[in-house]
């Protein structure tokens, strides 16, 4: 199998599994504890808490960590609206394509009487900082930008968002799952208050994440209890976990240089491939783009029944149809770059590993072409295409 | 536990009676491409037979399979028996579908009637 949904989630790497089964069963000390053999599984604890921090630029005191990115999304907007409610400052910024951690929290706080400014990422999946400046009021408590866009990719101008949110005075959070461990990422020098961060996106196990939020900003608890991660999150830490999560991130980060000069060539060798398919489009920016991520529209054909027949050739992806998410809608973030819905139907992302080969690629482009040609011939969308009954979109 | 059943994947991937037919005399197209769905639907019919049928389909894995098994079940037979087809006989031919994969065999009901309608209205002098 060529496992192209590494964006959905990633193979845990050597390395984590040896820390989490080594300390799965032995480190099984509750780190509150005050004997000796609690007090060791607080030092793992505490050493994996400096090691994420060194990994993206902050010290140990601002990581809390969480079962995941998306209670690290729901945590940090939850927090950011009460500082500001706190202000009578009732107004969100962030963006149409939005990972649903953090639409559907925007969405319970609008029902709490919050104002949320969605901006528009264009058609190259990409905001504008100038945008983000202009929608700032009196009464904003916090822009939030995902750093990398999970179904197309696009990385944004982080850092440039992080300056103005700085200079207006705004708390600044952004979701940064399909980002750590891909590409560099330092919440100083990018600006970012909070950033939240999921383990198992980068060869980390599942259920573990954290929360950066830098000194100075009071989080609000969504899980009352005990007095972990500072009285911030209850609940006994799971270590081993946690410290497993902490090797990927190292091992990943130590290794961001090679795994973006191996994966762009291979990436843009399957794009100028996929490319050469008529009527076919790459979805968000070529160059602003995480190095594994690859995202196409094929017109007159429909994704899940493509990513079947992949699946029968022995290839792992992922679409924005409607028909894989069993909703009516197709995707939300192909939708906000301006694809209409007969097109996003008919899309297809691919999220490379650091194991794939140029051999893999050229499987990948020529299935992906007896596919698409396959679906085609029996479509009647693509016969009325074709005999000009319709005009081609794309 | 795989999303579908054997049977819909083997509709799926071999499916039956699909293409165009030239000759047909009843023609029916329901869906919608904004919704990601839609099913065409050709009859040929003779002396109230459904001689041969033929589909073309956009869409889902259970919406291309629905569409195969539906012409498998009305081939051959007379139009009366056509015009009864339900889409749960559809389902139930397929060993079931998920739940918010019903629509599919409703629309290939809806083909099926469609193509049945276009057929009184305009092809039985064909």
């Amino acid at each position: 199998m060529i496992y192209a949904d590494n964006a959905a989630t990633t193979k845990m790497s050597e390395a984590a599994v040896k820390t989490l089964t080594e300390l799965i069963g032995t480190t099984y000390g509750n780190p509150s504890s005050l004997y000796s053999f609690g007090q060791e599984a607080k030092e793992v604890l505490e050493q994996a808490r400096a090691d994420v921090a060194e990994a993206i630029g902050a010290t140990a005191k601002e990581i809390i960590f969480t079962s995941g990115g998306s209670e690290a999304d729901n945590q940090a907007l939850i927090s950011a609206a009460a500082i500001g409610a706190r202000k009578n400052k009732k107004h969100i910024i962030s963006t149409k394509f939005e990972h649903h951690a953090i639409l559907h929290t925007l969405k319970k706080l609008e029902k709490e009487g919050f104002e949320v400014t969605l901006l528009d990422v264009h058609e190259n999946g990409l905001v504008r900082p100038e945008e983000v400046e202009n929608a700032i009021r009196e009464d904003t408590a916090l822009v939030t930008v995902m750093y990398a866009n999970n179904e197309i990719g696009t990385i944004q101008p982080i850092r440039e968002i992080g300056a103005i949110c700085r200079k207006h005075g705004v708390i600044f959070h952004t979701d940064a799952v399909q980002a750590v461990g891909h590409i560099k990422v330092n919440v100083e020098e990018d600006n970012i208050d909070m950033l939240s961060a999921s383990g198992h996106k980068f060869h980390g196990p599942k259920g573990t994440g954290f929360l950066y939020v830098k000194k100075g900003i009071a989080l609000t608890n969504l899980i009352e209890g005990g007095a972990q991660e500072r009285g911030k999150r209850a609940g006994t830490e799971n270590v081993p976990g946690i410290a497993s999560m902490a090797t990927a991130l190292k091992e990943s980060v130590a290794n961001l240089n090679d795994y973006k000069a191996k994966l762009t060539p291979v990436r843009d060798r399957i794009i100028a491939g996929l490319s050469e398919i008529p009527h076919s489009a790459l979805n968000g920016d070529a160059v602003s783009r995480v190095p594994s991520n690859i995202n196409f529209c094929f017109e007159g054909i429909e994704g899940e029944s493509l990513l079947l027949l992949l699946d029968d050739k022995g290839i792992a992806a992922s679409s924005g149809s409607a028909c894989t998410s069993g909703s009516l809608d197709p995707s939300h973030v192909l939708l906000a770059i301006g694809r209409v819905h007969d097109v996003a139907h008919g899309s297809l992302r691919l999220s490379l590993g650091e194991d794939i080969t140029d051999e893999d690629a050229d499987y990948i482009v020529k299935s992906v072409k007896e596919v698409v040609e396959y679906l085609r011939g029996f479509s009647p969308v693509w016969r009325d295409l074709v005999a000009g009954k319709t005009a081609f979109i794309l | 536990m795989a999303l579908y059943s054997e049977k819909v994947m083997d509709h799926f991937r071999n499916p039956r009676n699909v293409g165009v037919l030239e000759d047909a005399n009843g023609v029916g197209t329901v869906g919608n491409a904004k919704c990601g769905d839609i099913m065409k639907m050709y009859l040929k019919i003779e002396n109230d037979i459904v001689e041969d049928v033929k589909f073309e389909t956009f869409g889902c894995g259970s919406a291309i399979a629905s569409s195969s098994m539906a012409t498998e079940l009305i081939k051959g037979k007379p139009v009366e028996e056509a015009r009864k087809l339900t889409n749960q006989a559809v389902a139930e031919a397929l060993d079931g579908l998920p739940d918010y994969k019903m629509h599919c065999s409703v629309l290939a009901q809806e083909a099926i009637e469609a193509a049945l309608k276009d057929y009184e209205e305009n092809g039985k002098d064909k």
